[in-house]
């Protein structure tokens, strides 16, 4: 059974003082995500990422469509047991401690009195926020609250959970931690679905990603798939400043830049270039395939699509 | 279901207090004192009758101020601060945080108004030395006070669940006044003739009856409230509070939360 | 059914029967209190401080109350009242918030000064109220013509009445009969025709519902009163001529004594009775007649003469 199955919502807003001029936030969207994936949901700003988990999440109603979570029509409180949701750019009641505001959320998720000590400590320990736990919210860093946003969100063991830009404001670290968070998650078993315009995040972590942009659904795929090498060629990296002749009749286009020199050849050539290095003496570092980048699969996708009837960015 | 509410309700108490609102109670206490040792200087028989009327009328300001104030934020500030929504994404349905919402306000004016009694009671006994049966009556004013404070909670509720703070207060803050003359609007109806009486005669009915919750200047000339009043006051209040939260639901319910 | 749907449905009700429930409850409760806010009025021993309490909101205060003291006096005078305790507060709270309101000092010389059940019965009251009303707007004409009117009418102190109109008659713009009342009241203070001029201007002059339906049943009864007074000396007179009591005005008037069939104010005719004295058809319809009444007549407790009656 899919996790998520998102059987064509759709949003439009009536916009202006006499609600004439309809505002299409989401066209109709067809998307399955499966049991204990992690899914990535790429676009631009304002492509429609936050509408659609507003959707799922109850918070806004569609104007057409429907969905299912975990096999029930995705209203149902019941459904909201088995979820999490951690919104974008946070913010929570900031006079309560990290500890108080997951106790409050815990009793509203219906975890049981006997457990919730226990569930809280362990999840402030998992997210890092032990040494804070008493503190109040507003004296949380950026950082600090994002983690308490991932905390409340899988305190009640969910079996989905919903990230909105799970990484956004964090420094390199933090989004280092947000990383692992995500992969801890995968490994327990649990569907994630999380928005986000990072590509090198959604590279990293999903196993599936879909691109919107304007309202629209532009692709859907395993990352493998949709970055699988059209190319054929390889990346050589090596050690030295010495570039052996027989390199360039092989076709390669190489670099050098401090010490290390940057081949790239055809795939076929690999064989030969190797053994050249070999003969030289010159130590390998890399040989990685050269594969197009979600990157470039996401600015391909992005192309503006001819103008259709109501379609504002 | 009903735990999630307690839960909300409970929230809403500690929020109330984190924002230092019960400090209102230590202005309180100033102003009684004040006036307690003020109207103990001046001549007998008018002493009981200036701390019943002051303190009486200090207890439903401060609280309607309250009211007002924490109930136009209920709903609204949860929205534009965007902390409704993880909460939302839990199984709380809509109704159920309004109604917590409510309680947790209500529950913080009952404490408040009950410290305040003591307040009252203790100026009492200051000017006069002793209690008297009569004083009894104070405690059934105070009681209609706390009905007019969840009325006023309720409608400032209904307010916040659709426009913006400073809007919710101003109808609240109108329908407050209004509402003190509800009697005379329904008389003056009475007079008009055609579509006007209509109009008029529907919102003088629709208008919260405070004029009937105001007993405090007959308790203050130690009247007795009459126990057929008691039981009226309590249910309309009862369901006038019920009418505006049934409202606030029905708006709520269908708000899209952008 | 979605649970949101659920949801919605019996909000919904609820909200209905909730309306439902707060207006039977309101008109129990304001059943139950119908006078209670007014009694009110009685602990405000000072209505000085009212003022200085209602922050400059004084004039819509006093509106307020001046519309609880019509709806009272009304209200109570249609139930049968004999005592209109709060009439006089709720006129010198309202006068006092707004010293400018002249309609209220009207209303009070005409119904504060009657004796109950036609007014509450406090004319000394009454005039303090309209002299407050003088000392505030002294070139308002008709506040000495109310003065004089409670002189008159129901202190029957002529002096104090003729120098009330005479003062008023030397307001410019004053109605022209101030000075022929303050002229009248001289030599014919007890007289019909005095007293018709006095209810003529009231009723000529006045704004007020209710001061314009009192005078015009006062004028009524006057003319009854004159009627009656000419048809019982002409029917004494065809006495004289003839030797008997007329049967009816057919025989006076074909001895030429009238002409047509004489009928009251209401347009009712009156009755000849066979002693030669004359009676209105309903005396219960014509209040504040002192002739034409049956012997033995009772008039009902509550007087038909306020347009709510």
């Amino acid at each position: 059974m899919p996790a998520i199955e998102i059987l064509g919502l759709q949003k439009t807003y009536a916009v202006g003082f006499w609600r004439k001029k309809p505002k299409i936030a989401l066209k109709p969207l067809q998307l399955q995500v499966e049991d204990g994936e992690v899914f990535g949901f790429l676009g631009p700003n304002g492509a429609g990422k936050t509408t659609t988990l507003k959707l799922l999440m109850g918070l806004v109603f569609p104007t057409g469509g429907t969905a299912r979570i975990l096999g029930q029509d995705w209203r149902q409180p019941e459904v909201k047991s088995q979820i999490g949701f951690l919104p974008e750019q946070p913010y929570f009641y900031d006079y309560l401690t990290a500890r108080e505001l997951l106790e409050y959320y815990a009793q509203l998720s219906g975890v049981p009195a006997k457990e919730r000590a226990r569930k809280i400590s362990e999840m402030l320990e998992r997210v890092g926020l032990s040494g804070s736990a008493n503190t109040q919210l507003r004296k949380f860093s950026k950082g600090m609250l994002q983690r308490a946003g991932i905390a409340q969100a899988i305190l009640h063991d969910p079996k989905v959970v919903f990230l909105d830009e799970p990484m956004s404001g964090l420094d390199p670290m933090g989004r280092r931690e947000v990383r692992d968070l995500i992969e801890q998650l995968k490994r327990e078993g649990k569907t994630v679905f999380f928005s986000t315009h990072i590509l090198s995040d959604a590279e990293a972590l999903c196993d599936r990603v879909a691109i919107i942009h304007q309202g629209e659904l532009r692709g859907v795929g395993a990352v493998a798939d949709l970055t699988s090498s059209v190319h054929g060629k390889v990346e050589l990296v090596w050690q030295g400043k010495r570039i052996p002749t027989s390199l360039k009749t092989l076709g390669a286009d190489c670099h050098l830049s401090g010490d290390t020199v940057l081949a790239v050849l055809p795939e076929e050539n690999q064989e030969a270039a190797l053994e050249a290095l070999r003969r030289e003496g010159i130590r390998l570092i890399s040989l990685v395939p050269v594969r197009t980048s979600l990157e470039d699969y996401f600015v391909a996708q992005l192309k503006p699509v001819p103008a259709s009837a109501g379609a504002t960015a | 279901m009903s735990a999630r509410i307690v839960h909300i309700a409970a929230n809403t108490f500690r929020e109330a207090v984190r924002d230092r609102v019960l400090y209102n109670l230590i202005a309180f206490a100033v102003l009684m004192s004040g006036a307690a040792i003020l109207v103990g200087q001046i001549s007998i028989d008018i002493e009981r009758l200036v701390v019943v009327n002051l303190g009486l009328t200090a207890v439903s300001l401060f609280g309607m101020v309250i009211a007002i104030f924490i109930g136009i934020g209920l709903v609204s500030k949860e929205i534009e601060k965007r902390t409704l929504y993880t909460v939302l994404s839990r199984p709380v349905r809509r109704w159920e945080f309004i109604v917590g919402k409510f309680l947790g306000l209500a529950g913080t004016l009952v404490v408040n108004a009950f410290f305040m009694a003591i307040g009252v009671f203790a100026a009492l006994l200051y000017v006069s030395h002793s209690f008297q049966a009569t004083d009894g009556w104070v405690l059934v004013a105070l009681y209609f006070i706390v009905l007019q404070f969840f009325i006023i909670t309720a409608l400032a509720l209904l307010f916040s669940s659709f426009s913006s703070p400073l809007m919710a207060a101003v109808f609240a803050f109108a329908l407050f006044v209004i509402g003190s003359f509800a009697e005379d609007l329904r008389g003056f109806a009475a007079l008009t003739h055609g579509l006007t009486r209509w109009l008029a005669t529907g919102a003088a009915y629709l208008v919260p009856n405070f004029s009937a919750l105001n007993v405090i200047s007959s308790v203050a000339h130690e009247q007795p409230v009459s126990g057929h009043l008691i039981i009226l006051n309590t249910a309309y209040a009862l369901v006038y509070t019920t009418m505006a939260i049934s409202g606030a639901v029905l708006i709520f319910e269908r708000r899209n939360l952008k | 059914m979605t649970y949101s749907r659920r949801v919605t449905l019996a909000a919904g009700g609820l909200l209905l029967v909730c309306i439902v429930a707060s207006v039977l409850l309101l008109r129990g409760l304001d059943r139950m209190r119908s006078g209670a806010t007014l009694e009110e009025v009685l602990y405000i021993s000072s209505p000085k401080l009212l003022k200085r309490l209602s922050l400059g909101y004084d004039g819509l205060l006093a509106d307020i109350y001046w519309t609880r003291a019509v709806q009272y006096f009304g209200g109570k005078h249609h139930d049968g009242a004999e005592h209109f305790d709060l009439l006089a507060p709720l006129l010198e709270i309202t006068t006092t918030l707004d010293p400018h309101l002249t309609i209220a000092y009207e209303f009070g010389s005409n119904f504060l000064a009657p004796p109950p059940p036609n007014g509450a019965g406090v004319p000394e009251r009454a005039v303090k109220l309209d002299e407050f009303g003088i000392r505030h707007n002294p070139e308002e004409w008709r506040l000495y013509y109310d003065l004089g009117f409670i002189y008159y009418l129901d202190m029957h102190d002529y002096a104090n009445a003729s120098a009330a109109f005479a003062q008023g008659s030397r307001i410019p713009n004053a109605h022209p009969f101030l000075k022929l009342l303050a002229a009248l009241m001289a030599e014919h203070a007890g007289e019909l025709q005095t007293a018709r001029v006095l209810w003529t201007t009231t009723y000529q002059t006045t704004h007020d519902k209710s001061v314009r339906a009192n005078a015009a049943a006062h004028l009524r009864a006057l003319q009854v009163d004159q009627d009656v007074t000419t048809l019982e000396r002409l029917a004494g007179l065809y006495r004289q001529r003839t030797g008997r009591m007329p049967a009816d005005f057919a025989e006076m008037e074909r001895a030429g004594l009238l002409r047509g069939n004489p009928v009251d104010p209401l347009g009712y005719a009156y009755k000849l009775m066979p002693d030669g004295r004359v009676e209105v058809r309903d005396p219960d319809d014509l209040p504040f007649i002192e002739k034409g009444l049956p012997p033995g007549y009772v008039p009902p407790k509550r007087l038909k003469f306020l347009p709510t009656d």
